[in-house]
């Protein structure tokens, strides 16, 4: 049985909940065919778009002999939710459909997801599997800070943590000053962030004198935004607490799609509920397990809104070997890049990860930054801001000059661009409560 | 033998030098020696102050980064040469003087020269033996107060 505060002695403990995550793989294979085959088909019977997509290709559900026959059924991307906003992708009647959620929907219409009481059911089981491989139990007091209301991750995690049998305080995503209150006066031992909105927390509990090390909290679940090895160290150095990612998206299910183990080396897909391939973005054609490509994910049991080969846009490999803690669920890697994150450039492709990247080989943490694209003349010019911390504080300029210069050559070494860096003061740069915003795009047109 | 110096780092820009002194100043701290290193988009500010710990609090608290490093002061004649014994003296040892800034106060005909070294104890001992007056931190700060 696993003990608190030890969370790399978990052992596959076989509760009721995570016994899927244990399922010996002809099984789990098994599992997944009769559950694609039955899904198919009522996208098939139900859907106009996919079986109109079906028809182009010349697909019938019943062609599904195999797992690997997938790859003969058409994609459904993101601009197919819009395009038939709000309810076309719906596959069970208006009124068993319990739940909407949407997407807050920057650009144009928001996209909008429907849940059946037994699909709340499938989301409330793999959100309690995710909290359960994370190291929580029955028994936590668990801060749910993910945002309530259309988006799903605060009501995802809610629910989740509720069927595990942990104490819910639904706090939702702001107010730094009470979150931090509720924290220390209530026990919390378990957090739901995102991990830039965490860091905030941390920062602000260092000026408010907060004695991190006193605090029960011990496990960090942290997820909706991309983040770096980098982070998950920083945090858990500076905050004494294990951090996990987990990984979803609301046009699948919404939070519980994937989660990391005590192990910490990527993130189990539960693979029962959700199939996930990797294609070669550009082509779309079907890539091995352990070569990088986009993320493309079946829903298996969703009732309400089959998704059928979704393409997340999210970059990963799918590791092919056996994790170490037992779940015979496949895992991918944590995810740095997503290709919307990408911006061009000069003609060359960049990600705000490879930054990152370049930022943490020179500092060893990483500072806040932020990314400013402008246009001079017909040339694209690109700025990184970066904070100065005490630890690469010089007391001259020359010490601050050759810092800068060091930024500037890791930045062209892995990207291939000679660009602007600019050191400012710390806690100049804005902050964000949500998602981290790091890419600052002032060119017209 | 040493003194406490505070190096913050400031962006360039109108104003930004303010702010780390009124922090200071609300804090009822009195800013002795300061000096001002800048390049185009910044600059290092250093200081010196009486109680260096609770400048350094203070200042982190108003979320400056701040560095410490021990630089050494001394005391020379403000007329022609004195200067120039101090530096022959610590070229005759081969100390590098990564950076010096001198301050005047109260007492007419003295310069107090402010100066850091890669080793402050070897020249502090090599100024010494060249009969230059290197300042007690403790007594000198209680003695400008
Ligand atoms: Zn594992």
């Amino acid at each position: 049985m696993h003990q608190p505060g030890t969370p790399t002695q978990e052992q596959p403990t076989f509760l009721p909940r995570s016994a899927p995550d244990y399922l010996p793989e002809p099984q789990l294979r098994e599992l997944q065919l009769t559950r694609l085959q039955a899904i198919v088909t009522r996208a098939y019977e139900r859907v106009p778009l996919f079986r109109e997509r079906c028809e182009q290709r010349g697909v019938q559900p019943s062609d599904l002999r195999q797992l690997a026959d997938i790859q003969h059924l058409p994609f459904t991307v993101k601009n197919d939710l819009r395009d038939t906003y709000p309810f076309g992708l719906f596959a069970s009647p208006r009124e068993e459909i319990v739940r909407l959620h949407a997407s807050s929907g920057t650009t144009g219409k928001p996209i909008v997801v429907a849940y059946t009481q037994d699909d709340l059911d499938v989301w409330s089981e793999v959100m309690s599997r995710t909290f359960a491989a994370c190291g929580v139990h029955a028994g936590d007091m668990v801060q749910n800070a993910f945002g309530y209301g259309l988006f799903t991750g605060g009501l995802g995690a809610h629910y989740g943590a509720e069927e595990l049998g942990a104490t819910v305080i639904p706090i939702s995503g702001g107010n730094t000053e009470r979150q931090m209150m509720v924290m220390r006066d209530f026990g919390v031992t378990a957090l739901c962030a995102t991990p830039s909105y965490f860091l905030h927390l941390l920062e602000r509990a260092r000026e408010a004198d907060i004695d991190w090390a006193n605090l029960p909290l011990r496990v960090g679940i942290f997820g909706a935004e991309p983040w770096t090895e980098a982070m998950r160290q920083r945090i858990e150095q500076e905050s004494g607490i294990r951090a996990y990612d987990i990984y979803g998206l609301s046009e699948i299910i919404g939070p519980g799609v994937g989660s990391e183990c005590c192990a910490q080396d990527g993130l189990h897909i539960f693979e029962d509920h959700f199939y996930p391939e990797i294609i070669d973005p550009e082509s779309g054609a079907p890539l091995p397990d352990g070569e990088e490509g986009e993320l493309v994910l079946t829903t298996l049991s969703k009732q309400a809104m089959p998704m059928i080969r979704y393409r997340t846009r999210d970059l990963t490999t799918i590791i092919p070997e056996r994790c170490r803690c037992g779940r015979t669920l496949r895992r991918i890697q944590r995810i740095g890049r997503r290709s919307d994150d990408m911006f061009i450039i000069r003609g060359v492709n960049v990600f705000p990860a490879q930054v990152e990247t370049a930022l943490l080989q020179v500092e060893g943490t990483l500072p806040h930054y932020q990314i400013t694209l402008s246009r001079k003349g017909s040339l694209d010019q690109m700025e990184v801001a970066v904070e100065v911390t005490e630890a690469v504080l010089s007391d001259t300029v020359g010490g601050m000059e050759a810092l800068q210069k060091q930024v500037a050559d890791a930045l062209e070494h892995i990207i291939g661009l000679r660009v602007g860096v600019r050191l400012v003061e710390p806690q100049s740069l804005p902050r964000s409560e949500g998602k981290a915003k790091r890419v600052f795009d002032n060119r017209e047109g | 033998m040493k003194f406490k110096q505070l190096s913050l780092f400031l962006e360039n820009q109108p104003a930004h030098l303010k702010q780390p002194c009124r922090i200071l100043a609300e804090a009822g701290i009195d800013i002795r020696p300061l000096s001002l290193a800048d390049a185009d988009q910044f600059g290092i500010l250093r200081l010196i102050v009486a109680d260096w710990e609770r400048a350094k609090h203070v200042l982190e608290e108003a979320g400056c980064a701040v560095r410490v490093d021990e630089v050494v002061g001394l005391e020379v004649a403000d007329e022609c040469g004195g200067m120039a014994h101090v530096l022959e003296v610590l070229e005759q040892g081969g100390h590098n003087v990564l950076y010096t800034y001198a301050f005047t106060f109260g007492e007419a005909g003295r310069a107090v020269l402010f100066m850091r070294f890669e080793d402050p104890d070897a020249a502090i001992a090599a100024l010494q033996a060249g009969q230059i007056h290197v300042l007690d931190p403790v007594r000198w700060l209680k003695r400008t107060e």
